[in-house]
């Protein structure tokens, strides 16, 4: 359960997020809004990555800017472009560096990196290159190396923006199955069919939060009102 | 790009230890140059040709991993021996090309990995003054990884180049790359922060 | 996320994206330099940019993370990976008679990065380019020269003379590079912490604790 109370974050004097209040305790959220809204603020919020200027965000009751080591712990988060995420040269390396302070043997690092990378559809690339992955891939690689700490929320922020049709709908599928709490900031309304909860951001304030079909209504209105025609 | 100059093998100078190699390489080049004799030279390059027959390379290997030096060979031999006289033509420049030999059949019998190991090792007792030796392995890969990712930004800000007619301006290519890298590197601090790096 | 970075924090461990910024300028370095990525006068000449890499490292990172960035290179070199200039790479380059270049790239970075800190945040072109030119080819050639003289046992003249073919291509270097670093300082402001800065930040501190 993630609770943001009274949050408002400037970049210098720039507010970017002024007044969030929300309680986030359910499976699926989804997050839209128009480019430079805030969605991007939003999210590392959830972690302590961004720590807000006012208010306070708890984590299961931890406070993101008193305990952001744990914090993370909890909060798994995956970004847009997988060639940032990937830190090392191999795709078992990768997945192994997550695990690197959990005070496992090396078989048992063996054994979950093997694991997790089979499950994700990449467990004939163990000793592959990162960089010969196919985009797809290397996203699903990225998501293998937050998921094997098993964190018990994830946040992303566009994890399929850079990917084509098909790769996109694998790492939505993953996304699907997974039995965290999952919180997703995306330009692709497709992905948040039949979500329950959608979160519309504009100009630094959320604006509609409920079901989909409402806040994808809403959100599409916002944007066709602001076209010229 | 990335394939090392390692060549796999079981002999036993693939075999022999990292640290060991690195060591031995020392002694040898250092008693090289403190000899810098034509005899030294001789007896040098019967060893590495000895260590190359070993480790399961042929001359023509050896002759590859000095070829850089050729055109120091050919302007530098005719002119020592000439004011020098040939035995420390031979000397100087015997010692630079043994010496470089010896250094690449290392490289050749040793897996990059290994060595990077050797020096999280040497590093271990720098951790009294704040050298954190994990970290510096984590700097060695990512700069690894990192390579393939610039080395992309570069083919695409060739094309972009290109695309706006600015073929000659050298400027008009490095301004992307160089703000792409680092765009690039604050995307994967933020990456590694997420994934707990600094906690 | 353009956060100014590191400089007056008590920490010395380096942040994550200080980590990402040595990583990614060293490989930058390693791009710059690969065979016929770029080369300088249209194609006549095949100099690769591999010194303006150095040059760019200590112009934008820094004393500290643009030596250090040309450490990492050199260490990955040293290990067998072929990232310098032509392809080449492994422990021999480092017993050829060019090691001392290599050596002199890491100070040259070094005082680069240290009088560009000097002025920072502002980057006055002629600052920025002299310290190109004293870090870059100064320095460089100061350390790498002697010791090419050694190691072929000539005299240090003849060295010196031997090296003068590279001057125009390191001028032109010199030239681009300010250029770029200029237009990273400008779009980039606080990438770096000037020295003076952060003294003053330290005073200020001290006053007001006490
Ligand atoms: N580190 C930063 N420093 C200064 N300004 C920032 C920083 N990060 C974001 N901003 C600004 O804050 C605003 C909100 O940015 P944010 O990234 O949260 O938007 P977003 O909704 O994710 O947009 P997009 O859909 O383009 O990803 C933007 O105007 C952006 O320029
Ligand atoms: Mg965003």
């Amino acid at each position: 359960m993630i609770q943001i109370q009274g949050v408002s974050h400037r970049y210098g004097d720039r507010e970017v997020l002024s007044g969030v209040d929300l309680s986030l305790g359910e499976d699926r959220i989804g997050v839209v809004g128009a480019n430079g809204s805030g969605k991007s603020t939003l999210a590392r919020l959830l972690n302590g990555l961004v720590v807000p200027t006012t208010g306070r965000v708890l984590v299961d009751g931890m406070d993101t800017a008193r305990d952001g080591a744990g914090v993370r712990r909890k909060v798994g988060f995956v970004f847009s472009d997988p060639d940032a995420q990937i830190v090392m040269p191999t795709v078992a390396e990768d997945v192994a560096f997550s695990l690197r302070r959990h005070g496992l043997g090396k078989a048992e690092v063996a054994d979950r990196v093997g694991g997790i990378l089979a499950r994700f559809g990449l467990g004939g690339h163990l000793d592959h290159p990162a960089h010969l992955l196919s985009s797809g891939q290397k996203q699903l690689l990225a998501l293998a190396s937050v998921l094997v700490t098993e964190p018990e929320i994830l946040v992303c922020d566009e994890p399929t923006t850079l990917l084509d049709l098909r790769n996109s709908r694998q790492v939505a599928d993953l996304l699907e199955g997974l039995t965290q709490q999952v919180i997703m900031v995306t330009h692709d309304l497709d992905l948040l069919a039949g979500w329950a909860r959608v979160l519309v951001v504009n100009e630094g304030q959320v604006v509609q939060d409920g079901p989909a079909e409402q806040s994808i209504g809403r959100y599409k209105a916002l944007m066709g009102a602001g076209r010229p025609c | 790009m990335l394939t090392s100059t390692f060549r796999p093998g079981a002999s036993l100078l693939h075999r022999s230890g990292a640290g060991a190699k690195l060591l031995g390489l020392l002694v040898f080049s250092t008693v090289l140059v403190a000899f810098q004799s034509p005899l030294a030279v001789l007896a040098g390059f019967a060893l590495v040709a000895g260590l190359y027959g070993l480790g399961g390379f042929g001359p023509r290997t050896l002759v590859a991993q000095v070829w850089p030096l050729r055109w120091f060979v050919l302007c530098l031999l005719p002119f020592q021996w000439w004011t020098a006289g040939w035995q420390v033509a031979v000397a100087v420049v015997g010692t630079l090309v043994v010496a470089v030999a010896g250094a690449a059949l290392v490289t050749l019998a040793t897996r990059v990995t290994d060595l990077l190991d050797v020096i999280a090792r040497v590093l271990e007792p720098a951790r009294a003054v704040g050298v954190d030796p994990e970290r510096v392995a984590l700097l060695l890969a990512l700069t690894i990884r990192a390579v393939p990712v610039i080395a992309g930004t570069l083919h695409e800000a060739r094309d972009a180049r290109r695309a706006r007619g600015l073929e000659r301006s050298t400027r008009a290519l490095v301004t992307p790359i160089v703000v792409r890298t680092i765009r690039h590197a604050d995307r994967v601090g933020e990456a590694l922060a997420a994934r707990g790096i600094d906690d | 996320m353009i956060q100014p970075s590191s400089g007056g924090r008590a920490s010395r461990r380096m942040s994550s994206r200080d980590l990402a910024l040595v990583a990614s300028f060293a490989a930058l370095i390693a791009v710059l330099g690969l065979p016929g990525s770029i080369t300088v006068f249209g194609s006549a000449a095949p100099i690769t940019l591999q010194s303006m890499g150095v040059m760019l490292a200590g112009s934008i990172l820094g004393w500290k993370r643009g030596a250090l960035s040309v450490v990492v290179l050199l260490v990955l070199v040293a290990a067998g990976l072929p990232l310098l200039a032509g392809g080449r790479g492994g422990l021999a380059v480092f017993f050829g008679p060019t090691a001392g270049y290599l050596i002199g790239f890491v100070l040259g970075a070094a005082v680069i990065g240290w009088l560009v800190q000097q002025r920072l945040p502002a980057y006055p072109l002629w600052w920025g380019g002299l310290a190109n030119v004293v870090g870059g080819i100064g320095v460089v050639y100061l350390v790498g020269i002697p010791v090419l003289a050694a190691a072929t046992s000539t005299s240090l003249w003849l060295a010196a003379t031997g090296s003068l073919v590279f001057l125009p291509g390191d001028a032109l270097k010199v030239v681009i590079a300010t250029a770029v670093a200029s237009a990273v300082h400008r779009g980039y402001p606080g990438i770096t912490a000037p020295t003076a800065a952060v003294k003053s930040d330290r005073a200020g501190e001290q006053a007001s604790a006490r």
